[in-house]
């Protein structure tokens, strides 16, 4: 009972992760009906964008802390969310109307230039953030369960985060114009709504949770090189697939399930058959739920 | 001077040359109906003045200002609302929300929950159920709420299409009065309808479309007598 709580709550702090990269995707799906390949490498720079900042603030202050991380957290969310309206600018908005393939190819291309500017600035060495930025201690839940100060900290950022999300989406005027648009974009010009600005919006969104869930994953394991955003990018797209893509609080519960899945088939199986486990699960579940978890509940009328 | 002033407009989908030089004016306080065959241009009229496709040539003037180049979401701003074919309503948004987006462009709360006033009263059934999921109303339910949404940023000028499409005979006479009453308390409206006597019937003036062009036109009861509207339009041998 103690290893399963043990097990669960580090599956939900990597679920978290998958979970924070998996909102952009359906987000961007939602509103273009587009998979953003270049999600997991905007992910990625936010990994480098707080090396930087990091290493700089470290420098300049000469101690580390974890005071500093806050502010650096904040520019890498602007940058990165700036290099997300950047890509739907030049990438995708001039191939709105060119069907769906185009943007498709331009999303990959987009992906790799991220990934080749990574490398060729930062190098294809492993990078590490300055130690002593979060303190190593844990502490002790009831039943002799542990967690850490990293993993507190992921949970409460992380949780805080999508609960504002959701408020935003689901209880603000602007949240509900963007689910009119990802509904019907003619209708949401006839009603008024600035389809353009919204799906900026989301291209501010979507990549600014992306790129400080890239800071934090880079915090939490201390070490990343420029692949990063290959393979959490994908895990992130299949969790966004198995809460149904394009719905938001789906994108948040297949994160989580893949999260909770892969550490506790690594826990019990073995690490090495972990993704034959989680992956095993996940085409079952979606061969009996193809739209996902929380995909299409309502049947559409015409 | 006319509330939409058109004229000459030409209107291409890619290749097709879908509106060869509409003129139409529609006067503050009308019903303006357009009716012709499938494909005549009705529907790509409306499209044209509310912003969904531009024209190639002409000019669309509204309250005295032109319309060529305003993107749609301004439109609406201006006082013009558009209800498009189909019930296209927000499926897995609630009724109530589907309204808020009707209202999209007005920035005052109690102008909004005025015109939300309005629009129950005119559809009490919508205010029964303001919290229900969108796609889970009729379909009679579902056009009602395209009109109340469109009528909550309280346009001016209202552009229907085909909103007895597909309903059932005792809903299509319901839309027909609901369309005058609305008219009645102060909204000037532009109709396009497949069912031409039920137009004509409701409608001050009529304009007849074929294959992009008007061809007939004139204050709707004359219409109703014109032999070759009555031949092909109204079903008459």
């Amino acid at each position: 009972m103690q290893q399963l709580l043990q097990q669960f709550i580090n599956g939900i702090t990597i679920g978290s992760f998958y979970a924070l990269v998996a909102l952009g995707y359906t987000m961007v799906y939602g509103v273009l009906k587009l998979i953003n390949f270049a999600h997991g490498d905007l992910f990625m720079w936010g990994a480098y964008i707080g090396l930087t900042g990091l290493s700089a603030l470290v420098a300049l202050l000469a101690q580390g802390g974890p005071a500093i991380i806050a502010p650096v957290a904040v520019i890498v969310m602007v940058t990165i969310a700036l290099f997300g309206v950047l890509i739907e600018r030049v990438a995708y908005r001039p191939l709105r109307s060119a069907g769906r393939l185009a943007p498709v190819i331009s999303a990959l291309g987009a992906a790799f230039i991220l990934e080749s500017l990574a490398r060729n600035i930062y190098g294809a060495s492993w990078k590490t953030y300055p130690p002593g930025l979060v303190p190593a201690g844990k502490v002790a839940l009831v039943g002799g369960v542990r967690i850490s100060i990293m993993q507190v900290l992921v949970l409460v950022v992380s949780f805080l985060l999508m609960a504002l999300l959701y408020l935003f989406v689901y209880r603000t005027r602007i949240g509900t114009a963007m689910r009119a648009v990802s509904l019907d974009h003619e209708v949401s010009r006839l009603m008024g709504i600035d389809v353009d600005g919204i799906i900026a919006t989301v291209f501010l969104i979507g990549p600014g949770l992306g790129g400080l869930a890239g800071m934090i994953v880079a915090l939490y394991y201390g070490s990343f090189d420029f692949t990063l955003g290959w393979v959490f990018g994908l895990k992130a797209f299949i969790s966004a697939i198995l809460g149904g893509i394009g719905n938001i609080p789906g994108a948040m519960l297949g994160g989580m399930i893949l999260g909770i899945i892969e550490t506790l088939g690594a826990g019990y199986v073995s690490p090495q058959w972990k993704d034959v486990i989680a992956y095993v699960i996940l085409i079952l579940i979606l061969i009996f739920r193809p739209t996902g978890l929380l995909g299409e509940r309502v049947a559409e009328k015409l | 001077m006319p509330l939409l002033r058109i004229e000459n407009l030409h209107t291409y989908y890619g290749h097709v040359h879908a509106l060869k030089g509409i003129d139409l004016e529609v006067e503050e306080g009308e019903i303006v109906t357009l009716i012709g065959a499938n494909g005549a241009g009705k529907s790509t009229t409306l499209r044209t003045i509310s912003g969904l496709v531009r024209p190639r040539e002409g000019r669309i003037e509204f309250n005295g200002h032109v319309l060529n180049h305003v993107p749609a979401h301004k439109i609406v701003q201006m006082g013009v609302c558009h209800v498009p074919e189909g019930r296209r309503i927000f499926t897995t948004l609630t009724v109530m929300e589907n309204l808020m987006m009707g209202a999209y462009t007005l920035k005052d709360d109690r102008a909004i929950r005025e015109n939300l006033q309005r629009v129950f009263d005119l559809f009490p059934r919508l205010a029964e159920r303001k919290n229900q999921l969108g796609g889970t109303l009729s379909g009679g339910e579902q056009q009602m709420l395209t009109i109340g949404r469109a009528l909550m940023s309280r346009p001016r000028l209202l552009l229907l299409d085909e909103p007895s499409l597909g309903l059932a005979p005792m809903l299509v006479k319901a839309i027909f009065e609901t369309i005058r009453e609305i008219n009645a308390r102060g909204t000037t409206i532009l109709l396009v309808e497949q069912n031409a006597r039920a137009a004509l019937k409701i409608a001050h003036r009529a304009y007849v479309l074929e294959t992009g062009r008007v061809v007939l036109s004139g204050p709707a009861q004359e219409l109703m007598r014109d032999e070759r509207v009555r031949k092909a339009y109204l079903g008459e041998r």
